[in-house]
């Protein structure tokens, strides 16, 4: 049998999830499922993020149920699911953006290298280690170089300015096609760069976790290739987490990937095996287009 | 279909519809215009043979050969400096305030409801108030002070309604990505927010500051209605302003005070007309800024 995370499937609700008992099961995945309790996950070595037992609100409306994963280091993680099913409100809560909409309420643990980023934690502080970078490109309405520069000097950054910049956008991959122009606004450039700007935004702020909301939705198909050609550059250095409508980014880009329904999260399995071995029936639904 | 006409289109009646439409709402627009400039060209009719260099460079007289208007005009140029600055900074804060810092709930709509309120109470009421309270009370006596009081607090609302609305319509983008940068409340406000309301927060400003200095009602309440043939030199003279002096010849009953009343208004429309010309300016040169 092959190795396997321990954490397969929701620890809610089993009942709910229909299983294909043709499939193989992991006996540890089995064992955690009776123990019920999200605190009895074992905790993986190289989990750099990890989501114990996370409710969260939107006013009355219960939009994460249970949610518990890990999420590796120096690996692509993909969130997939139907819309509604609450992988960006899960992505907003590893960053604590989800504090910025009034009435909202969280329940459970968000933990970064083992440090709860709730409780006695610093919002500023947790959003500078986790970056974010949105569904559509938002460059400030300030030139390419003070886009980059702006997130480090608020944290009071104190080295070579030129040089931060530099690197950022080569890591963006976007430094060859801007580097005559840094003082134009950031306006000027196309969707596909905009975002890659946003990338290196993000990147000059020196985080640990990069979290994506959907980064390539509304860009063309040879932006969308540029983009996760950027974002595959980037694991070796970052943790990355996207989210995603699109199953096949999801399969090119991602190493681990989690199936999302309804608020919960169904399984979590390296992308191969989920993509061509899914454990659940609905992933397999899902996947192979039955619905969503 | 066994039906063969299954729509009625009626498309002669729909186009006579939408003709006479366009018509009704040509007419409402034409209608205003044409009462508005009616009484402009009755206005300069009346007042264009007095207005002339020494009717702007002198006092007010008994004699409607000498009579001016320059301790009018410099009168509301100092009542509008000394409102902007009382009620600029105290009004964009408290809009900062209640859209960016005020945590929701029932005491910040109480607030809201109250400063809408606030926009709609006639301004005798707050002259009123400026008698009570900055005339009597706090002894300013009718000085060009006391005035200025009673005008911030009158347009008060008027500039954190707009404000708040500017602040509001930034996309919510910017406000995201500045937060997910590991900014803190006050940088994404002064580096992102500002910038990008302020062509809408200067032009509500503007337009407060032409409603004070049209304003009448207050100033003749807290005693402004006096006959000033000075400068004021400080903050705690006596002054008048355009408006009142306009209603001060207006309530003569020789023919000649009509002529000096009409060129007043002519000056007073004139100020106006700057004002607005310097909103359009301002908000121009803000436009880099403007979110895309």
């Amino acid at each position: 049998m092959r190795e396997r995370s321990a954490i397969t499937g929701p620890v809610r609700e089993e009942a709910e999830a229909q299983r294909d008992s043709a499939r193989e099961s992991s006996a540890s995945a089995e064992a955690n499922r009776e123990a019920g309790s999200p605190a009895d996950l074992p905790a993986t070595e190289s989990a750099k993020v990890r989501v114990e037992g996370l409710d969260f609100w939107y006013g009355t409306n219960h939009v994460l149920k249970g949610i518990s994963l890990e999420v590796r280091a120096h690996e692509v993680t993909a969130f997939i699911g139907p819309s509604g099913c609450g992988k960006s409100t899960l992505l907003r809560c590893l960053n604590r953006m989800n504090e910025l909409i009034p009435d909202t309420r969280l329940d459970g643990r968000v933990l970064i290298e083992g440090r709860d980023i709730y409780r006695n934690a610093d919002p500023v502080m947790v959003r500078r280690r986790i970056g974010m970078v949105f569904q559509k490109p938002n460059p400030f309405p300030k030139s390419i170089y003070e886009n980059v520069l702006w997130g480090a000097l608020v944290n009071g950054y104190k080295g070579d300015r030129d040089a931060l910049v530099e690197r950022c956008l080569r890591l963006a991959a976007l430094w060859e096609e801007v580097k005559d122009r840094l003082d134009a606004q950031a306006y000027g450039l196309s969707g596909g760069q905009q975002q890659r700007l946003c990338i290196a935004r993000t990147l000059a702020v020196q985080p640990e976790v990069v979290l994506m909301d959907e980064p390539a939705s509304a860009l063309d198909p040879i932006a969308t290739a540029k983009l996760e050609e950027t974002i595959l550059n980037l694991k070796e250095r970052y943790t990355i987490v996207v989210v995603t409508h699109n199953m096949q980014q999801a399969g090119r880009i991602s190493d681990r990937t989690a199936f999302f329904y309804m608020g919960e999260l169904v399984e979590m399995d390296d992308t191969e095996q989920l993509f061509t071995r899914p454990n659940k029936k609905r992933t397999e639904d899902y996947i192979t287009g039955r619905f969503g | 279909m066994d039906d063969a006409q299954p729509f009625d289109e009626k498309l002669d009646q729909r186009r006579r519809k939408g003709l006479l439409l366009g018509g009704v709402f040509f007419l409402a627009t034409i209608f205003g215009l044409v009462v508005l400039l009616t009484l402009m060209v009755d206005v300069v009719v009346k007042g264009g043979q007095w207005l002339d260099w020494e009717f702007l460079t002198s006092f007010p007289s008994r004699i409607p050969e000498n009579a001016g208007i320059e301790s009018a005009i410099v009168g509301s140029l100092w009542m509008i400096g000394l409102t902007a600055v009382l009620s600029v900074p105290i009004g964009v804060a408290s809009a900062i305030y209640l859209e960016e810092y005020a945590p929701r709930g029932w005491f910040l709509k109480l607030i809201q409801i109250n400063i809408n309120n606030l926009a709609g109470i006639p301004s005798v009421i707050y002259g009123i108030l400026g008698l009570a309270l900055f005339v009597r009370f706090m002894a300013l006596e009718r000085s060009l002070l006391a005035g200025a009081l009673t005008m911030a607090l009158l347009i008060l609302p008027i500039i954190i309604i707009s404000a708040q609305e500017a602040l509001r319509a930034v996309p919510s983008g910017v406000r995201e990505s500045a937060f997910a940068l590991g900014a803190t409340r006050w940088q994404v406000v002064w580096s992102h927010l500002l910038p990008v309301s302020a062509p809408s927060i200067m032009t509500g400003i503007i337009l407060a500051l032409s409603r004070a200095i049209g304003e009448t009602a207050p100033l003749i309440m807290i005693g402004a209605l006096t006959f000033i043939a000075f400068l004021p030199e400080s903050i705690m003279d006596q002054f008048t302003v355009l408006p009142i002096q306009i209603f001060n010849w207006t309530a003569r009953p020789q023919p000649e005070f009509q002529g000096l009343a009409a060129a007043g208004i002519i000056v007073l429309m004139i100020a106006l007309l700057l004002m607005n010309l310097s909103a359009i300016l301002l908000r121009n040169y803000f436009e880099k800024y403007r979110v895309r």
